[in-house]
This record gives C-alpha cells, structure tokens and sequence, in this order.
C-alpha cells in the first residue's frame, strides 16, 4: 500500500533502545490502545542535564516503531534544552521519510518526548516550565507544524475558500487528515466575516447612513478580527469618502500598522460599504 | 518456503484454465459481439455460452437475469442507486453495520441527500440481529441491503431467511444481496429465494480483477448506472468484455466442479491453521465466532500488538495476509466490521484475516503455525503492554 524507506524498514525489523529503565529520569507517554498507537519512553539524564541512555516502547505500526526507535538515538547525548527542540519534521528526515497517512506517527514520537520533558527539573529555576505555547499561536496541523495564525494569513493574503487551498499554500491538512474539520471552521470563520452584505453607493445613501454602515463594519468585522491579535480600531471621523480610524491596543504601536489599515481595514470597507472609501489614520 | 498467499478473500490468483478459456479472444475471435459478420458472431456466441454458465451457477431461473459489469462495487452502485431513481416516493434503507465499504458508503452518501438509514446491528460473535431487522422494515422501506458471507469475519448472514422475512413483511420492498464472498463456495440458488439483486465479482473465484455480475430476478427494474448502450438489455452500456466475460464464465465452472473440496480439503486446511495458531501463541483469540462461517477464513486477535508490524514481519517471511487494524486502512480507522462486533480494544488493531483457496497446501499452514509465534513473541517484546501480556503468558 504505502512504500517505506529503508532506513524505515531497517528499524522496524531491528528496533534499536527497546525497553524501560528503572529509575528512569523521565517517562513521557503518548497515544493509547484504542487509538492503535501507544508510545512510552524512558530517559536517564545526568547532572549537566545531559540524556545518557534512552528506551522505548511501542504498540504501533512499522513507521511508529522506527519513528520512536530513531528518536531515542536522537535524543541521548543532546541536553534537555536540546532535545525540547527536536521536532516531527526532523524525525520525518531522519527516517528518509516517510508516507503521508503515517507521519502522524512522528507526531507521537514528538508529542512522547515533550511530555517527558515537560516536568524535568533542569535545576536552573526553570522546573515545570513548559514549553511556552502563544495561544493565539495554536498549531493546528500538527503533522506541519502549522499555526493556526500561518493559515489564517495564507486564507486571507490568498483569498482562500477551500480545504485544498489552504494544503496548497500551507500543506496543513496534507498528511494524517486529522485537522480538516479545524481547518474548515477556521476557512468558514475567516471566509463568513469577508461576507457582508454590500450596502447601496454612497449616493443612495445619507450621510448618516454612510456613517452608520461604516461604523457596522468596523465593528463587526474589522475590530473581532483585530482583537485576535489584541489589537482594536476606533472610528474617529467621517469626511466624505474619507474615513478616519485609529488603530489600539498591540495594532498601535505594531510597525506592519500602515499595511493592516490598507490591506485589511480599506479593503474591507471598500467591498462591504464603497469602493471609494479612503482609510486615513487619525 | 516462497510465496504463501493466505489473502484469498482480496483477491485470487487466476487459474491457468481461466487464462486459457480467455485467450482466443484477444486476438483470434476479437469481435464486438454487436457487430453484423462472422468475427462478431462468435465473439456473441461466447458471450451467451458464458451467460448460460453463470446462470447455473447463481441458481437463477433465466439468462435474461444475468447482467455482466465491471465488479460488484459497480454492481452495488446500480443497484442501490437505480432502484432509488424509479421509487421517488420512498426514502428510507436497511443496510447492516458490517457491509463491504463501498455498500457503507452509497448508504452514508444517500444519508447526506436525506435518505434515512437504518443500520442493523452484530453481535459479539458476528452474528447479524436478525429480529431487529424484522422490526425496522415498513411498506416505507425501499431496498434492504444484506451482504452473504463477511469478507473480514467470513460470518454467513441467512440471507435466504432475511429476504423471505422482508417480503412477508413489505412486499414491494426490495432485497439486495452481496455475494461476492459466497460465491464459489456454496452452491446458490437465486431463483428459490425472495433476492432481487445479487451481485458477485470474478476475482474472488480465480477470474481476473475486472469483471462482475450483476443478477436483477425478473420482474424487476432499475435505472441503469452506465447509460448509452443496448448491451446487457439497455441496463449497462459498454461494449461487452468478452474474454473476461469468458473467463469468469470458466471460472463459475471450475468453481462448481470444486465446491466439495473447498468445503472439505480447504476447510480442513483452515481449521488446522486456526488450531495451531490458538494453540501456539499465547495471547491470539478467535475473532471470527459465528454461527456460520466461510470454509476459508479466520480472524484472529493478538492481544497488545499491532497488525500493521505483524503483517511486515510476515511479508518478510512471504506470507501474505491482512488486518482490520487502523494502520492498515487508508482512511486510518480500524475495521468497522470488528468494531461493530465490540472486539476489545486489545485485540481490535492486532486482528489479522488468514484466508485460503484451494491451491494452498498443508506445508504452507505447517510453515506458518511453526513461524507465527516468534514473529508474535518478538514483537510483544517491544509493546508498552509488559504487564497485561505477562499476564496472559502465565494464563497460557
């Protein structure tokens, strides 16, 4: 069905590190019996925080066995810090690869050696620190390393509308397939603000109309957009077709300001009020 | 030890005599049956010499029932699809949780477009609920749609019993039945049952992949899948392939002539594979429990390990087999026909299918039985399961 690798190959017929250590350092865990992939691994890490030894166990296919196998050679000799970088995608190459069903296999190898990790006391006050995930910075594809901000940017810079589009620009959803409903929200999310409805030209409308259709959009859709990033926008003033804003919060003082007011905030308004609207930054 | 294929119920090599029975039509009688002159007479002539023999061999009553296709995905297509198209008015389906994936699918595409499916339940032998099929007919229901024998499990359904049932019950609605397991290993006689639609496909009886029958009893109709031709009586266009034709004709032959030995020596066969691997290795169990079951199949579970790395070993020993578990699906679930049989979790993605014809050999299930355990024994080595797996050691 799938063709592997034959490094993959290699390791799967002759696993290297099988086994626990008693009195391991650290045991991280991943994945379960009902899910058809279970990984533990076991390390022994010194007092320079240095790994020294570490083992493996897997319930899983081929590509779990070699995947978590090459990692425990990965792993030993790197310091803790060093190995907190180690990533799926570099366990993807260091296996030569491997088919794009199976990569979520990598994943695990990934998601075993962080939750060792995770409550290690490297003794430099930085117990339980854990590796800092920026909220508004979720990974979504976990096979890609994809953040949910990547594909957002790529859906808005590119005018997305479908799942193949976001695969294409960003390769989210190109692999195990377990993030496609996460990315249809967000594609429906994104997509669903862009839809307003286009309100009569200028000329049809009073001034007090005009204002209040612009102020709509400001509010509804630009602002909520602005907030996931902490920003805000204020409407300021309305001079004919000109529309003054003032940009709040983290939009403030963020260099890429003059970019979001033109690329976002004039577009926006431009397509839901007039195409004549002028964003001017009060 | 070469080759050992332990896979028949994917698919089957091809007899050298079915090779044989096809031959002349590729480039010697290669005429379009359609055709006026003599070239394409006696491509015609094979094809209703070749109707004739499937017709015994389904047990039916006429020729005029016999509809050749492409393979029963395509069959179960038209039917499902064509009985729906001329009964506007009815919207609901019976269909059973352990159908073949592409039956799984016509019935959960119609669901989207508003059909309502009813799913009938196994139990944890595999064993179909009979009774709760019973209830969930109505004059409402336009086709119930039962597979013959499970191509994962090897279960025999009593499709005989469910279609007299049905009709007792609506008789306006129809029956579909799967056979393409069944068919070449239990003489069939459609033509005493209450089945509509029957389809079965060549290469699971030693016919090459790409040929498929399609039986609609007389008295039915359906709007046909692939439109534009006269060929098959106007219900599937395409100009006619005749030396698959003609092999899965040879093969229905050769079929009938061994139906006791499949039942016999293949069975015999199977049942000393399924013995010694239970017996041999310490944390299998039976899967496949029911009732009734194939001559040729088992399903066995090993506890705490995975199927995918247990078929790589044996590939390495040229054994071909296959599993129902999660990494061996394209769509990364695992067997839905185990899972609706409630096999444990332990034993749901380490259950692999063994299944035999009549060209495999006792060295063959001897070489087997007498490598499995190592492979198993090498491969619980590495699984986080030490505990739960020590346990079952000590159990044996």
């Amino acid at each position: 069905m799938w063709e592997y690798s034959d490094k993959v190959k290699e390791l799967y017929k002759n696993p290297k590190n099988v086994g626990s250590i008693e009195n391991a350092d650290a045991i991280g865990e991943a994945g379960s019996l009902s899910c058809g992939d279970a990984l533990k691994i076991y390390l022994k890490i010194d007092e320079n925080n240095v790994i020294t030894d570490a083992k493996f166990q897997t319930f899983g296919c081929g590509s779990a066995v070699a995947a978590s196998s090459i990692l425990t050679e990965m792993v030993v000799g790197k310091t803790v810090e060093e190995a907190k970088k180690i990533t799926n995608k570099q366990i993807v190459e260091e296996l030569g690869g491997l088919p794009a069903e199976k990569i979520h296999c990598s994943v695990m190898g990934y998601e075993a050696l962080e939750d060792a990790l995770k409550d290690y006391d490297t003794g430099n006050g930085d117990a339980k620190k854990e590796i800092k995930k920026d909220p508004s910075n979720k990974i979504i594809c976990h096979c890609f390393d994809v953040s949910e901000k990547d594909i957002v940017k790529a859906i808005k810079e590119k005018g997305i509308t479908t799942l193949e589009g976001i695969t294409e620009a960003t390769y989210a959803g190109g692999a195990c397939g377990r993030c496609k409903e996460q990315l249809q929200n967000i594609l429906d999310e994104v997509n669903g603000e862009k839809i307003c409805e286009k309100t009569p030209p200028q000329s049809i409308m009073s001034e007090a109309q005009f204002v209040l259709a612009v102020n709509k959009v400001i509010e509804k859709v630009i602002a909520s957009e602005l907030s996931k990033d902490s920003g805000g926008i204020e409407l300021i003033d309305v001079k004919d077709k000109d529309v003054y804003v003032k940009l709040t919060g983290a939009c403030e003082h963020c260099p890429r300001s003059h970019d979001t007011l033109k690329n976002f905030v004039q577009a926006q308004l431009r397509e839901c009020v007039d195409e004549a609207i002028n964003v001017i930054e009060a | 030890m070469e080759l050992i294929y332990f896979d028949n119920n994917a698919t089957t090599m091809v007899d050298k005599r079915v090779i044989e029975a096809m031959h002349p039509y590729f480039a010697q009688k290669y005429g379009n049956p359609s055709s006026i002159y003599d070239l394409g007479a006696e491509a015609g002539k094979a094809l209703k010499a070749s109707r004739e023999v499937i017709t015994e061999f389904l047990g039916a009553k006429d020729p005029k029932e016999i509809i050749f296709n492409s393979c029963a995905s395509e069959g179960a297509n038209t039917v499902i699809k064509g009985v729906l198209e001329l009964d506007k008015a009815r919207k609901h389906l019976i269909t059973t949780r352990v159908e073949h994936p592409c039956v799984m699918t016509v019935h959960q595409e119609l669901e989207k477009k508003g059909y309502k499916v009813s799913y009938v339940d196994v139990d944890y032998n595999g064993d179909l609920d009979v009774k709760q099929l019973e209830s969930l007919v109505t004059p409402e229901t336009a086709l119930v749609s039962v597979m013959w024998a499970n191509n994962e499990t090897g279960a025999i359904y009593p499709v005989e019993q469910i279609a007299r049932i049905v009709k007792e019950k609506s008789p306006t609605t129809k029956v579909f039945v799967d056979a393409v397991q069944i068919a070449g290993k239990r003489q069939l006689n459609v033509k005493d049952t209450d089945i509509d639609f029957l389809v079965i496909s060549g290469h699971k009886f030693h016919a090459p992949k790409g040929v498929g029958v399609l039986y609609i009893k007389s008295g039915n109709i359906l709007k046909p899948l692939i439109e534009g031709g006269h060929q098959e009586r106007g219900k599937r266009a395409g100009t006619e392939n005749v030396p698959y034709i003609a092999g899965i004709a040879r093969a229905a032959e050769l079929a009938m002539e061994n139906i006791v030995e499949e039942n016999t020596k293949v069975k015999a066969l199977r049942d000393r594979l399924e013995e010694g691997i239970l017996k041999n290795v310490f944390n299998a169990s039976l899967n496949s429990k029911s009732r009734e079951r194939m001559c040729n199949t088992t399903n066995i579970g090993f506890e705490y390990i995975e199927g995918e790395l247990i078929l790589l070993h044996l590939n390495d020993l040229g054994i071909c087999a296959s599993s129902g578990s999660a990494c061996t699906s394209g769509s990364l679930e695992p067997s839905h026909v185990l899972k609706a049989m409630g096999t444990p979790f332990t034993c749901l993605h380490g259950s692999i299918r063994l299944s035999l014809s009549r060209y495999n050999t006792e060295q063959e299930v001897d070489y087997v039985v007498k490598h499995l355990p190592e492979v198993i024994d090498k491969i619980a080595g590495i699984s986080p399961f030490q505990k739960e797996l020590a346990e079952l050691r000590k159990n044996r």
